[in-house]
């Protein structure tokens, strides 16, 4: 029997997918001290819905249950939607939306491997339409807040709703920047000055830039590991900042700086470890790049035209649909074959 | 000289991996002899192209190096006694090959004298070129790198073809293989010898020997032995599967052999240092080739590298390391990225066996389950093809054979690079391997089809053309008659008419023929009742079937089924009953949609 290679040196599944919740640890870290432990919360509510979503599925679908349960893709969804939805939001919404990013958008598809979208996105997108008012309703840096709830009064807040009796709802909520430069702009306000609000900080909104600075770095870990390659962060981070810049050169007053667009929203999330999902994503260098580039251009687009402040997971969505396109069409050279 | 070596520019290939040498366990020990085993079990099939045609008898006494079989047709390559003795057994016995399946083997019981045959060493400095290359056919030598294409087949283009450049491949890149590096480091000056002849025999002006930095003695002897010539020592870095042809062709030269190419089209030849040796020994000491250096390596008390006689049966050669291990479940040919499991312990010693490799769970662990492909692209990253291999794979997986040529399947060198770094433990190479072969198949079945198809629309031509003919010559047969008719009346027209004596002659001569034929077919038939009303299966049912055929009819018989018997007057009976019945239900219907048509007809004509 030809059954060679008989070694091997492939990391498992589970081990890639542990290496990117480690990279996302210090992501958690500093958005627990720029909005407070409640992240948590949602995060453990998120995980607890992820398993039970995907061990009920594997069931139904008869699929063996450990193996899955154990490459620990169910979890990563399960962070990214809860690192992408406002912190405070009730606990339902995190729990609905991972249950149609596992149940709809995974499982339905086939289960680890054959999601054509990015669930992550897509349990984003269908709580941001179904439930626009709580998913742009973030609570401000607690740099900032008059009043700072502490971690008890967060879970309160997550289960019930309640909040302690001297606080008042508008005292903890604030616009997020990339929300604030839109509402701003739209009043004919330039640029320059909107950023005056004590919400900005030096790169993107206060405490918001810290975050992606701590994204950054464990995108740096992943691509030294190698779990991911340089195209895709690279293309994303490259595309946007061209883009933005490009608009910013134009008409500094009306559009913001490449350095505010990187270090806001979703940007370094985004080009660390959702666009890096490699089941949704293209196989090939170049695909890699266009893919990346395409969902910084439309992300742009949507910040600086669209309805919503920000863009990524509609441009990833939208990218996702384009893969097997990219793929076919940026077939690398074989060797020994002419272009 | 020698100190440029290393300035030499070394063009990268795409991909490759580095999986753990291993090397270090069987070179140890210098090259080993064995004692001359038993028996030699010699399969004809031991290379690529035609079976050799067999020139002994069971019973011959035979010396060493003489032939046993000699090539057969282009592609062929020749088998001689590997030491003195007794042709014993002409028969089909297991061979070293991934099918499993039995094959053509000679086999000799050795009179323990090794009494050598004449040799003819040839001064080949001096001999006409085209000699030389046809007296290669004899040599039964073929490539020793594994790959086992007769060599002689590789010097066809002559001395005065375009190859300009050897490209000797002493890379080994596989892990666990040392057959190569310890014949660099203990006979260096014999291949080096062996490439002088080469060279000569193809005119080429330049000689580059590529070997990986992971063998610093092997490269130390290269050099040594290369000092007074054009030769050149290539080492390039240790990267598998830099022992391709291919991909060593690009490392030491540049150049990308075209896909659809051989490398003689770019002027280049590629051979493996211990086929250089065997050339040496064949011209220069008049020694075909009998046997080889192979690794005996793995789960075994003493690795080593042994000369080993080919047809040696691998028990001896296992004895010689020691003998295996404790926890030794099978045997591997080959290196872990490329070998296979050899279908049984007692396969005799090839030319393609470079390496042997006792198995236990401990040292290659049998791969976890499969995982669904997460399209993560690491094959892509190390493929030496530039290949996709995970969408080869969706394409191999779905049938899509179609698509998977298109994403050029067939370029792919089965190394096992991709499965080698493949987080979901998907033996990818055995989907391209399915692939392959399903692609060969549908691509004859289809010529087939077409073949016959073509054969049938030149038959419906011809009949065609056959009936035109006729016609016309009917025609022309009336025209002639008419004007006969017109000039003169009856007799001229007569003799036209019947046959003329050749043609009836001819007639009868087929008449006869057909006669003696149907008078054959009768006496077959004769025979045959003669022989009893037996069917043509009449190999004795095995218990085993029987027991089968026993359990058939006793389920019949719960179904309320019978075995039906031949000439039994009830069962036909019954069945006859069962058509009438059938007979009379079809009239039924008949007459009933009859009646139904006519109704509705009338209610058509009514409206």
């Amino acid at each position: 029997m030809n059954r060679s290679p008989y070694i091997s040196e492939a990391p498992s599944v589970s081990s890639i997918m542990l290496k990117v919740l480690l990279a996302l640890v210090p992501g958690i870290i500093a958005y627990v001290w720029v909005f407070g432990g409640g992240i948590l919360v949602t995060i453990t509510l998120a995980t607890v819905t992820a398993l039970l979503a995907e061990a009920t599925m594997l069931k139904l679908r008869n699929r063996p249950v450990q193996p899955f349960l154990t490459d620990y893709s169910a979890v990563i969804t399960a962070w990214l939607l809860a690192l992408a939805i406002p912190p405070l939001a009730p606990w339902w919404l995190i729990v609905v939306g991972t249950l149609f990013a596992i149940v709809v958008a995974k499982q339905l598809y086939g289960g680890l491997g054959y999601n054509p979208f990015n669930p992550a996105m897509i349990g984003y997108a269908v709580l941001l339409i179904s439930f626009p008012a709580l998913m742009t309703k973030w609570p401000a840096a607690l740099q900032l807040a008059q009043t700072k709830l502490g971690f008890a009064d967060q879970i309160q807040f997550i289960f019930s709703g309640v909040l302690p009796q001297d606080v008042k709802l508008d005292a903890v909520t604030s616009a997020t920047p990339l929300d604030y430069l839109k509402t701003q702009l739209t009043l004919k306000h330039d640029v320059a000055s909107i950023r005056e609000a004590p919400i900005f900080g030096a790169l993107g909104g206060k405490g918001g830039e810290y975050i992606a600075m701590a994204y950054l770095l464990g995108g740096l870990y992943l691509w030294q590991q190698k779990i991911i390659s340089w195209h895709l962060p690279t293309a994303f981070l490259g595309a946007l900042a061209l883009i933005s810049g490009v608009f910013w050169v134009i008409n500094p007053a009306h559009f913001a700086s490449p350095l505010f667009h990187l270090f806001s929203g979703a940007s370094m999330l985004c080009a660390f470890f959702i666009i890096t999902d490699p089941v949704s994503g293209p196989t090939t260098p170049k695909g890699k790049l266009y893919f990346a580039a395409g969902v910084a251009v439309i992300a742009y687009l949507i910040r600086a035209y669209g309805g919503y402040p920000d863009g990524v997971a509609f441009a990833v969505i939208f990218m996702n649909i384009c893969v097997p396109l990219l793929d076919m069409h940026t077939q690398p050279r074989v060797f020994g074959h002419e272009k | 000289m020698n100190a440029l070596v290393n300035f030499t520019k070394i063009f990268k290939f795409h991909g490759g991996v580095h999986p753990p040498g291993h090397k270090a366990e069987s070179t140890r020990l210098p090259i080993g002899q064995l004692p001359l085993p038993e028996k030699l079990v010699l399969p004809l099939r031991q290379h690529v192209g035609n079976i050799p045609k067999v020139k002994v008898t069971i019973g011959d006494k035979v010396l060493k190096g003489q032939l046993l079989a000699e090539t057969e047709g282009t592609v062929s390559a020749a088998i001689h006694a590997p030491t003195s003795g007794v042709v014993t057994a002409i028969d089909d016995a297991t061979i070293p090959h991934p099918s499993g399946l039995p094959d053509r083997c000679i086999t000799i019981t050795p009179d323990g004298k090794d009494e050598w045959a004449e040799r003819h060493p040839q001064d080949w400095r001096n001999t006409q070129c085209n000699e030389l290359i046809a007296s290669l056919r004899l040599s039964g030598i073929v490539g020793l790198g594994g790959a086992t294409f007769p060599t002689h087949i590789k010097f066809r283009v002559g001395c005065k073809s375009d190859v300009h450049t050897l490209v000797i491949n002493a890379a080994e890149c596989e892990p666990y293989i040392t057959c190569d590096d310890m014949l660099m480091r203990e006979h260096a000056d014999e291949i080096v010898k062996g490439i002088e002849i080469a060279k000569r025999l193809l005119g080429a002006e330049k000689v580059l020997i590529g070997i990986e930095d992971n063998k610093p003695e092997a490269i130390t002897s290269l050099q040594a032995a290369t000092t007074d010539t054009s030769i050149q020592v290539v080492v390039v870095p240790t990267l598998y599967p830099s022992g391709d042809a291919r991909r060593l062709v690009h490392l030491v030269l540049g150049t990308e052999i075209p896909y659809d190419k051989r490398s003689t089209e770019v002027g280049v030849q590629v051979f493996n240092v211990a086929t250089m040796r065997a050339l040496y020994r064949y011209f220069e000491l008049g020694e075909p080739s009998l046997s080889r250096i192979v690794t005996m390596t793995g789960n075994v008390q003493q690795p080593q590298n042994f000369e080993v006689l080919f047809g040696t049966p691998l028990p001896h050669l296992v004895k010689a390391a020691g003998g295996a291990k404790q926890g030794t479940t099978h045997y591997i040919m080959g290196g872990p990225m490329m070998g296979f499991d050899l279908p049984d312990e007692n396969v005799p010693i090839t030319k393609a066996a470079n390496c042997i490799i006792a198995v236990s769970p401990n040292l290659f662990a049998p791969p976890p389950p499969a995982m669904p492909c997460i399209r993560c692209a690491r094959c892509a990253d190390v493929c030496p093809v530039n290949l996709q291999p995970q969408e080869l794979y969706w394409f191999a997986k779905s049938d899509n054979f179609e698509k998977a040529s298109d994403y050029q399947l067939f370029d792919c060198i089965e190394c096992g690079a991709c499965s080698y770094v493949c987080p979901s433990n998907i033996p990818l190479v055995q989907y391209y391997r399915y692939a392959k072969s399903e692609i060969i198949a549908l691509d004859k079945a289809r010529e087939a089809a077409d073949l016959a198809r073509e054969r049938n629309e030149f038959r419906l031509a011809r009949i065609e053309r056959e009936k035109q003919e006729r016609a016309q010559k009917h025609a022309e047969r009336a025209q002639g008659a008419k004007q006969e008719g017109e000039k003169t009346p009856a007799p001229g027209a007569k003799q036209n008419v019947p046959s003329s004596p050749a043609t009836s002659g001819a007639e009868d001569a087929k008449k006869a023929a057909i006669a003696a034929a149907i008078e054959r077919a009768k006496a077959v038939k004769l025979a045959a009742q003669q022989a009893g009303e037996a069917p043509k299966n009449t190999e004795p049912a095995s218990a085993e079937i029987k027991q089968e055929i026993a359990e058939i009819d006793a389920r019949r018989k719960n179904v309320g089924l019978e075995r039906p018997v031949a000439g039994s007057a009830a069962a036909d009976a019954d069945k006859q009953a069962k058509i009438a019945a059938a007979i009379e239900r079809a009239k039924a219907a008949k007459a009933a949609a009859e009646a139904a048509k006519n109704a509705n007809d009338n209610l058509i004509t009514k409206e």
